[in-house]
């Protein structure tokens, strides 16, 4: 029970300072759109068939647009409180339902390809770490060398090209066939989803090849794992236990690095293959100039970013039972 | 890896020698229309063919070299001159101020880099100014994290303590003491945020973001899209220079990284 409450407090500590970090992300983001030219009443002036100076400056004070910069930071950051973003001109709608009707769907993509390139590449680092040098790890950090250095939407056209074009295998993009039922629409779904959840993990594969090889031959190395081998441990069970558990805690580290760096391929990704998630509304939003809606995605994007940190923080706990007795220690 | 570094440095002499002589290799406007639309590749004087506008695409590969060099470098020097920045100051005030340059710092990493790029490019207009202090602002805090963590291990060691006691004021035992220490670790940054660089502009001139003014690899690749089932070379190409590139910058980035970390 004790440990409950003492894990509870270190959560609680931890999530303050989430919410700090994310207050100076809105701050940011408020910045962002005080230098964007042009405010939300413009945009409205503008869809609308336009208006005098005179109702301009109504409708600023109306919308809270009117004041100094500090007054006008406030009344953004009351309203963000509200989960009030504004209106998305391109859409006519909120900005939050828009971004809502959108998250299941980067949710889906993000975590197939993230879930992807953390298994595949602690697989690929593994494997190249057990003969360091050898042909098997040249061939694999080439491979991943050579997909770091290529852009996203170049693998997406390659991608494109070969399994959609060339050889008919998966569809060119959307989510979903329009009006032709051939089996059912979850199966359907995922086959519109396989190019671009695999484009995205094969561009972000190579940090996780090359940090599980570099922790799996230092653990090689380790007193622990040579203990372990005298004591005639080998195989299967002192690779999983002995050698890659502790190198775990680098490659954990790393989802919540490259859920950010994803969520900024996604832009590219999603704009090739038409997937209306949240970075071809991005993309979309910078096109259109809707600035609200820009810095919707740019928001709730940090706060992506930090519900993965908060999960891969757990996931440490889960790993490595020092770093839940370090927490009780500190606060006991 | 000394394979690696060798062609790493191969790879990049021939995209820089490629930038230096662009106008040699290929006179003129690489945006000019110089023969009839969709020559195939191989064809007598245009060796990558034309594009749908008659445009040569070996002149805009070509002349794109500079174009991804001079951005790659100079969001390079920008980024990794703010982080330092900040980096330095966090470290040597402490305190409170480091405590905010932290969390702020947390901030900028919160944000995907690539959105934030996006962000700032699309609220400051298109231009390769904007793209290099969009490609700063938001790359610059693995940078400072780095050098604030330099300069709170550089601090505690002896030789800074003698430089006190000589008497040097706090100041200069930033400037000409611990930070060019601290500078070390940034350097073999370089390499990988030139390439990183290069990959968030042509992304960013894909999406039609980039410098409308310039004949970017990531533009050409954006205009070839649409060619991809009958011509994929015109998009591919320029594709290509892109990941030839940045795989050479990173080859030989690493080599310097290597070399650097005393082992």
């Amino acid at each position: 029970m004790r440990g409950a409450a003492e894990a509870a407090a270190r959560i609680g500590a931890a999530l303050g300072q989430r919410v700090v970090v994310l207050l100076i992300v809105a701050v940011a983001v408020f910045a962002l759109l005080e230098v964007a030219k042009g405010d939300a009443v413009d945009a409205y002036l503008a869809q609308t068939g336009g208006g005098d100076a005179g109702y301009a400056e109504t409708l600023r004070q109306s919308f809270g647009l009117a004041g100094t910069v500090p007054d006008r930071l406030f009344t953004y950051l009351g309203r963000l409180v509200r989960l009030d973003l504004g209106t998305s001109v391109a859409f006519g709608r909120p900005v939050t339902q828009v971004l809502a009707e959108r998250l299941p769907i980067t949710l889906i993509l993000m975590g197939s390809a993230l879930l992807i390139t953390s298994v595949v590449g602690t697989i690929l680092g593994i494997v190249a770490s057990r003969r360091p040098g050898g042909v098997v790890d040249t061939l694999v950090i080439t491979v991943a060398l050579v997909l770091n250095a290529t852009p996203g939407f170049l693998v997406a056209l390659v991608g494109l090209l070969v399994f959609a074009v060339m050889l008919r295998w998966l569809p060119v993009g959307g989510i979903g066939t329009i009006g032709r039922a051939e089996g059912s629409p979850a199966l359907d779904m995922v086959r519109h989803l396989v190019l671009p959840v695999s484009t995205l993990a094969l561009t972000y594969l190579a940090l996780y090849v090359r940090v599980t090889r570099a922790a799996m031959i230092e653990m090689a190395g380790a007193d622990m794992v040579r203990t372990a081998r005298a004591k005639g441990l080998g195989g299967r069970r002192l690779l999983l236990r002995h050698e890659l558990r502790p190198a775990l805690m680098p490659i954990v580290t790393l989802i919540g690095v490259q859920g950010s760096a994803m969520l900024g391929g996604s832009v590219v990704v999603e704009t090739v293959f038409a997937v209306p998630g949240y970075g071809s509304l991005a993309a979309m939003a910078v096109a259109q100039r809707d600035t609200l809606l820009l810095a919707g995605v740019v928001l709730s994007g940090a706060v992506l970013v930090v519900a993965v940190n908060a999960l891969v923080d757990i996931l440490y706990g889960v790993i490595d039972p020092r770093v839940r007795l370090a927490g009780a220690a500190g606060r006991g | 890896m000394r394979v690696a570094s060798l062609i790493g440095g191969g790879l990049v002499c021939l995209v820089v020698l490629v930038a230096v002589f662009a106008s040699q290799i290929a006179p003129g406007d690489p945006a000019a229309m110089v023969a009839r639309p969709m020559l195939p590749l191989f064809s007598p004087g245009h060796l990558f063919g034309t594009d749908q506008f008659g445009r040569d695409v070996l002149a805009g590969v070509v002349h794109g070299a500079r174009i991804s060099l001079l951005v790659g470098v100079a969001a390079a020097l920008a980024t990794l001159g703010l982080g330092t920045a900040v980096g330095l100051a966090a470290g040597f005030l402490g305190g409170f101020a480091d405590a905010v340059a932290m969390r702020v710092t947390e901030a900028f990493q919160t944000v995907p880099t690539f959105l934030l790029a996006l962000a700032l490019c699309g609220v400051m207009g298109a231009s390769l100014t904007t793209i290099v202090v969009a490609i700063a602002i938001a790359s610059w805090p693995l940078s400072a994290r780095l050098v604030r963590g330099e300069v709170l291990r550089l601090r505690t060691l002896e030789y800074v303590d003698a430089a006190r006691m000589a008497g040097l004021r706090p100041l200069s035992i930033a400037l000409t003491v611990v930070m060019p220490g601290a500078l070390v670790p940034v350097a073999a940054l370089f390499g990988v945020t030139v390439g990183e660089a290069i990959l968030v502009e042509s992304a960013l001139s894909f999406l039609g973001l980039g410098d409308p003014n310039v004949f970017s690899w990531g533009a050409m690749v954006a205009n070839g899209r649409t060619l991809m089932r009958t011509a994929p070379a015109v998009a591919l190409l320029p594709g290509m220079a892109i990941a030839v590139t940045v795989l050479g910058i990173s080859l030989l980035g690493d080599r310097f990284a290597t070399r650097q970390r005393p082992s």
